[in-house]
């Protein structure tokens, strides 16, 4: 039929055809999207509707867990969520920005960057629960006790390889030229480095940590193996400590109603804190313009 | 030390309080070390020092040499950690590879009481809902980014990228919660019994009956590895979106344009022309997408009902390497238990690696450039 020339019939037909399957796949193809703004929303939905209630009541930051059937909030889990994580931003954001400096700034093309960039992807894509048993085996199992400290390491290394990463690109896209002009009026390369290009991708860095952060707040299968959990308040970094995810993840199967109304209410939490931490990086990313 | 090393090095002293350390160094568009833009010399590809212990010490380079040997040890400290949780899985499972052997990988048993432990449930129950969630996920994947790509106006465009990596940042732990409560029970109730009735005699499944009684068994329970395959496939979603996303962009629009002018529709565009030149980015997405799916761990715990035997029914209880973990890593009481979960990981970081070096190198061609997509969608 290709090569005959078609009857108006047929070319109308081929036409219909066309459009039709055009129509067909768009249609698919936006409803895939709705499918995905849908399943989005439902989830939020449903977090909102289960865990509005217990937001909005004071004994929620005001109380520690307790045993089923007593008054009972998520402080301690708050608070040790909060310390843990950001004891584990303290460790990773300068070790992870100076590596991400090294592989930018000095090792550019360098055969090592070249394996320690490597190196840092299959870190980025290894499984968080393996995290978890390397850190057991290198801080609980040694130590012979749970402690925040060892969630506190296991979040860290979560963390850096994002801020290696994020960092290495954001300095790496620090204009030449910049560095020059400052080289020329005879700063040190260090001086231009803290001084000019930090300062040049201060946004990116800012962005990174915040992306990681994001990244680490939800973590939970990492301090199953670390920092255990706690059912009391703690501010002993060397002792098990209440965590958000960890008091979700114990009280969602439990069979009280009012603990599974705290775990509703704890998961709406750190989602929206979650959300609006990536949020944040986004939309900072975007006035940026990178 | 030969002289021309000794010569290198002299030069790089003169230069180090100078920027061309990074000899060539490629604007911020980065030409890739494979690629020769017009500025780069030779000098880049060979080896350039990287001792800051000079021998020849002088106070005004110190802060230098400081700053350099701070960045340069916090890389390493990198690099070593990698290499130190590879490592450190080796070591810990070795009791467990000793006592059972490679045999380990298909042995079916896992009694605690007996300290007799293989690794077969929990390496199906990984693939087969890895496998499941990456089926499913696939078709929506590829029509969410074509929408993305082709369909969707500008002014859409932002808002709908920001739902899909909001979606992306959801933790897992809350997609394991809302998957026990709400679509759990929804499954059983609506999605199941229709999968059940295709199994029974004289349905609609006609001469596939057979197998759709096998596959599909009773019980029909929410709690099951179809349900951990759905909740895995709706998590891996907006990482094999991003990815998928990424590489159709990344087709020339001179390609796009010239099948529009020659009269192209839209989905002929896509199938012949988009699809095709993104191939290798789609698949790397997909293998990132089974990496991750196949290290998920907590949505899959909550969802996945811990049964330690091999899976009969799709829609009954299983387990995965991830659950296990989770569920019995601190309850484990002996060495030989606690080394045979450790092992379990090993396995798990091992198939992670494959899929990881499968994705880096299908991406890597693709782009052809030293920026890999890998991070692109989480970052």
């Amino acid at each position: 039929m290709s090569f005959a020339t078609p009857t108006p019939t047929a070319h109308r037909l081929r036409h219909i055809r066309r459009k039709f399957s055009n129509l067909c796949w768009q249609g698919l193809a936006w409803g895939a999207i709705l499918v995905v703004v849908v399943i989005l929303l439902w989830i939020l939905s449903s977090l909102v509707r289960n865990g509005w209630p217990g937001l909005i009541s004071a004994d929620l930051y005001r109380l520690s867990t307790a045993a089923p059937g007593s008054p009972s909030g998520l402080a301690n889990a708050i608070y040790g969520s909060l310390v843990i994580t950001g004891v584990a931003i303290i460790i990773a954001a300068p070790i992870g920005i100076l590596a991400g400096t090294w592989l930018a700034e000095y090792g550019r093309h360098h055969w090592l960057a070249r394996k320690l960039r490597y190196a840092n992807d299959v870190m980025l894509s290894t499984p968080s629960i393996i995290i978890g048993l390397f850190v057991y085996s290198m801080a609980v199992a040694t130590t012979q006790h749970f402690s925040a400290w060892a969630g506190s390491l296991a979040l860290a290394i979560i963390a850096l390889p994002v801020i290696v990463r994020v960092s290495e690109d954001v300095l790496a896209m620090v204009p030449n030229t910049i560095r020059e002009a400052a080289a020329a009026l005879g700063a040190a390369k260090w001086r231009v480095i803290v001084t000019i290009c930090y300062r040049a991708a201060r946004q990116g860095l800012v962005t990174g940590i915040l992306l990681s952060l994001a990244r680490i707040s939800g973590e939970t299968a990492p301090l199953l193996f670390t920092v255990l959990g706690n059912q009391h308040w703690s501010t002993d970094f060397n002792a098990p400590m209440a965590t958000l995810p960890l008091v979700i993840y114990n009280f969602a199967r439990s069979p009280f109603d009012d603990q599974i109304a705290l775990a509703w209410s704890g998961a709406l939490l750190m989602t929206l804190f979650i959300l609006a931490l990536n949020l944040i990086a986004r939309l900072f990313a975007r006035r940026g313009g990178r | 030390m030969t002289t021309a090393s000794q010569q290198q090095k002299r030069i790089w002293r003169r230069n180090s309080g100078d920027v061309g350390s990074g000899a060539g160094d490629s604007g911020p568009c980065g030409a890739g070390p494979g690629g020769s833009g017009p500025d780069d010399s030779g000098a880049q590809d060979a080896p350039q020092p990287i001792g800051f212990l000079h021998p020849k010490f002088s106070w005004a380079t110190l802060p230098d040499r400081g700053f350099y040997g701070l960045s340069f040890i916090m890389v390493v400290l990198v690099g070593l950690l990698t290499l130190s949780v590879l490592a450190v899985l080796i070591i810990e499972s070795w009791p467990s590879w000793r006592q059972f052997g490679v045999g380990f990988l298909w042995s079916s048993r896992w009694s605690p009481t007996k300290e007799q432990f293989g690794a077969l449930p929990q390496l199906i129950g990984s693939m087969l809902t890895s496998v499941i969630a990456l089926i499913l996920v696939v078709p929506f994947s590829i029509g969410a980014a074509m929408a993305l790509n082709l369909l969707v106006p500008s002014w859409l465009k932002f808002p709908l990228s920001l739902t899909i990596q909001l979606l992306a940042g959801i933790p897992s732990i809350i997609y394991g919660f809302w998957g026990l409560y709400l679509l759990a029970p929804w499954l059983e109730q609506v999605i199941y019994p229709v999968l059940l009735a295709l199994g029974a005699e004289e349905s609609a499944g006609f001469i596939f009956a057979p197998i759709f009684a096998h596959i599909f068994a009773a019980p029909g329970s929410g709690i099951s590895l179809l349900t951990a395959a759905i909740v895995l496939a709706i998590m891996v979603l907006p990482y094999i979106i991003a990815v998928m996303l990424e590489a159709f962009d990344a087709v020339p629009p001179a390609l796009r344009e010239s099948a529009y002018g020659l009269g192209a529709t839209t989905s002929e565009v896509f199938w012949h022309v988009i699809l095709p030149s993104a191939r290798q980015g789609v698949l790397g997405g997909i293998f990132l997408g089974f990496g991750r799916a196949l290290g998920e761990t907590m949505a899959v715990t909550f969802v996945i009902g811990n049964a330690h035997r091999l899976p009969q029914s799709l829609i009954g209880p299983g387990t995965s390497i991830p659950a296990s973990l989770a569920n019995e890593f601190n309850e484990a009481s002996s060495p030989l238990y606690l080394s045979s979960l450790v092992a379990l990981g090993l396995i798990l970081y091992g198939l992670t690696l494959l899929l990881f070096v499968l994705a880096r190198k299908l991406l890597l061609s693709e782009e052809g450039s030293a920026k890999p997509a890998t991070a692109k969608g989480k970052s």
